[in-house]
């Protein structure tokens, strides 16, 4: 090992790989930046072949491959290939209305080892109204029937919010239907479009609490059937998530147009300068370049942190969530209970709760320049 | 939790694989958007998983491997077994 280890760095699990930032739905809550990068910007088959090799020898195992909608790539057969080559695994996060049969089965004979699959709401009227796609879960349904019929093994995803909150039950009665062996349920993360529409998904405190038990419940109902994973609520939380698993310390992700972040949120912290595949070996990146040093470890961490007996569980929350929320990435997450803006962000949390704004769809930018 | 029997033959299912982990050493179960980092013992009875041999078998073939009283090891080896059934990261044939 050639690199510097100053910060003890171990190398990255998972990677994900946003191959476009195209996408036929308008999800409100897409983790994608407002700032969409357009199809002109995106990395070619070969870049991408060369991304996947370099990164299954510096230590990654899984690729997540996504968007966008990563099945608006004509090259995605191929995709799946290189990953196979590599040795890495393979999973296709999709909103599932684009792939016909024929295509899923060139996927699943390419070696794709999984699939993921976006379900907006438990019935058609909310998710064709949240993903702003008229017939959007009957597709959605379609396919997963299909991943099934292929005998690929199925994730159902589902990022919930106050609009959709109330359908936890239903979301694990579809998975189950479906034939899914895994079900995610996800509260939306308030960053890009999230944060532009979050007075539009900001659930009440006790709408958490009601979801919280409704997880539980089907946990119970469902043991050895279906595994429900949850990714907490935030905001109305007393501690922060463990944002990431900690800073460049378990995954990657590489945009469209090469740009390497420890997170997908983490372009909202405008002094960081991120490294392009184009310019680094992935390796160079992940080992030296400044912003994935920059919240590495526990170092940078205001004393209080550092005092903290949770600073290698919750490795000081969000660093996006801090610039936002207090204007310093270097701020504890003020989710946590011991920040100083920890009931500041209660009372906006309780305040976008009582919002009743529509919502604000995920496009791309109108401009002369065409995407 | 799933009673395992030595009949059941068990298997990884499709989308869970076993693999070596060279950079950090040891070896992976690699499943559905999770890692599960096996220590030897586990990386040896994981190992034994064909889909074709049964839980028994499974059972003899590692008492030839490690001197410990079957009963122990077939203790062990279900409990395992059921643990990994349950994340469904294994299933029963």
């Amino acid at each position: 090992m050639t690199h510097s280890q100053a910060h003890d760095v171990q190398p990255p699990m998972g990677m994900l790989a946003e191959l476009t930032h195209r996408c036929p739905l308008q999800c409100p809550y897409c983790s994608n930046p407002v700032a969409l990068e357009r199809r002109r910007h995106e990395l070619d088959t070969a870049t991408w072949r060369r991304v996947f090799a370099e990164a299954a020898e510096l230590g990654v195992l899984q690729v997540h491959l996504s968007g966008g909608e990563p099945a608006l790539r004509p090259d995605l057969p191929e995709l799946v290939a290189a990953c196979v080559d590599a040795g890495l695994y393979s999973n296709l996060i999709t909103a599932g209305v684009n792939i016909d049969r024929a295509r899923l089965e060139t996927l699943a004979e390419a070696g794709l080892d999984h699939v993921q699959l976006s379900f907006q709401g438990a019935t058609p009227e909310v998710t064709d109204h949240v993903a702003n796609m008229t017939g959007a879960h009957a597709r959605k349904r379609a396919f997963a029937a299909e991943v099934t019929a292929v005998g690929l093994p199925l994730t159902l995803n589902a990022v919930i919010h106050r609009i959709n909150l109330h359908q936890i039950d239903d979301f694990v009665d579809l998975a189950v239907e479906l034939g899914a062996r895994r079900l995610e349920i996800a509260h939306a993360q308030y960053y890009g479009w999230a944060l532009v529409n979050r007075a539009a998904l900001m659930p009440s405190r006790e709408q958490v609490m009601e979801a919280v038990e409704r997880v539980e419940a089907g946990r119970e109902r469902l043991q050895g059937r279906l595994v429900i994973d949850a990714v907490v609520p935030d905001y109305h939380a007393r501690l922060p998530k463990p944002c990431m698993n900690g800073w460049g310390r378990q995954s990657l992700n590489v945009t469209p147009s090469g740009k390497v972040l420890p997170c997908h949120a983490a372009e909202t912290i405008p002094h960081l300068a991120f490294w392009n595949v184009a310019d680094h070996a992935l390796g160079d990146i992940w080992y030296d370049s400044p912003a994935f040093n920059a919240y590495r470890g526990t170092d940078w961490m205001p004393e209080i942190c550092q005092s903290c007996e949770r600073k290698e569980i919750d490795w000081a929350g969000c660093r996006c969530q801090a610039l936002m929320l207090t204007g310093d990435a270097a701020q504890m997450d003020p989710v946590c209970e011991k920040s100083p803006y920890h009931d500041e962000v209660q009372t906006l949390a309780v305040r976008d709760a009582l919002g009743v704004p529509d919502f604000t769809y995920r496009r791309f930018a109108r401009t002369t320049e065409g995407a | 939790m799933t009673a395992i029997q030595e009949s059941n033959i068990v298997r990884l299912p499709r989308g869970v694989r076993l693999r070596e982990d060279k950079r950090r050493g040891g070896w992976v179960l690699l499943a559905p958007e999770r890692v599960f980092q096996l220590d030897g013992i586990a990386q040896a009875v994981v190992g034994q998983v064909d889909g074709e041999r049964s839980v028994g078998t499974i059972i003899d073939r590692l008492c030839e491997t490690y001197q410990a009283p079957r009963e122990r090891i077939a203790q062990d080896v279900t409990a395992m077994f059921a643990g990994l059934v349950e994340k469904r990261v294994l299933e029963v044939a």
